[in-house]
């Protein structure tokens, strides 16, 4: 659990791969190293694909939820 | 302290390398090659999806447009294009354009790609097209085969704006053998 709070949201939620991804890479480079942001989505791929993208990418995954089907990622940026 | 540069911006004039070189260990990313040879909606679909993924994930990824890969880019107002009566009657029986493309299974004059496109709206996957002004926005480059230029007649105006220099095959093979993992669609 991280308590700083999150400079940016991603509302992903009903777009399809490659979309959460894309936003989400297009997001991270407007923020400073160390910021948080958060990435809401409901691609069932989400998980597995957003792991790929972290360790990919040298972005922490620093959080990961689900409620509602509603996937939520929380990444600092490296 | 990372200063690895994001893909696609542009490297300006970086100023003045106080920062000694830090020789991170971190492997760098293959670079990615994708050979568009194929102009069916859904190949250049594929192509899209993996080339704007790519971007993402941080790899430098290029485009080689070939064949009917290449008709996929000409700009979607050209029609006709070439000077002879066959290069003219190529764009005739097949449409270029990313918007015109069509199944190779199933396209039942149109009716395959229109659903396609329905289904795609529905479940809100974005379009090659809109995949295609991402990609390039991510700094995704674009080869064409100068071959297939000449061999269709295809100008550099019939072509969408923001692709790079035409080139040929030893270029394609060059960044293979540099380590570029290639993908043939």
């Amino acid at each position: 659990m991280s308590t700083d709070p999150i400079a940016q949201v991603v509302d992903a939620k009903g777009l399809s791969c490659p979309m959460p991804i894309v936003k989400t890479a297009q997001a991270v480079k407007s923020l400073a190293s160390g910021q948080l942001l958060e990435v809401l989505a409901t691609d069932a791929g989400s998980t597995k694909d957003f792991t790929a993208w972290a360790k990919a990418t040298g972005n922490e995954l620093v959080e990961q939820t689900v409620e509602g089907g509603v996937y939520r990622f929380v990444l600092r940026k490296k | 302290m990372t200063a690895i540069a994001e893909p696609g911006a542009p490297v300006v004039a970086a100023p003045a390398p106080a920062a000694a070189p830090e020789a991170e260990a971190e492997a760098k990313p293959r670079d990615i090659l994708i050979i568009c040879y194929s102009g069916e909606l859904e190949k250049i679909w594929a192509a899209m999806i993996l080339a704007t993924t790519g971007a993402a994930m941080g790899a430098k990824v290029r485009i080689f447009l070939t064949f009917w890969g290449l008709q996929a880019f000409v700009r979607d107002d050209v029609r006709i294009t070439g000077d002879g009566m066959m290069q003219k009657m190529m764009s005739f029986m097949q449409r270029p354009g990313i918007s015109h493309r069509k199944l190779s299974k199933m396209n039942f004059l149109g009716m395959g790609p229109w659903m396609m496109k329905k289904l795609a709206k529905q479940y809100k996957a974005a379009e090659p097209k809109e995949l295609l002004g991402i990609a390039q926005a991510m700094g995704v480059e674009f080869m064409p085969c100068q071959m297939t230029m000449e061999m269709f007649g295809l100008k550099r105006e019939d072509m969408i704006d923001g692709l790079g220099d035409p080139v040929g095959a030893a270029t394609v093979i060059g960044l293979m053998q540099g380590g570029d993992a290639p993908l043939f669609i």
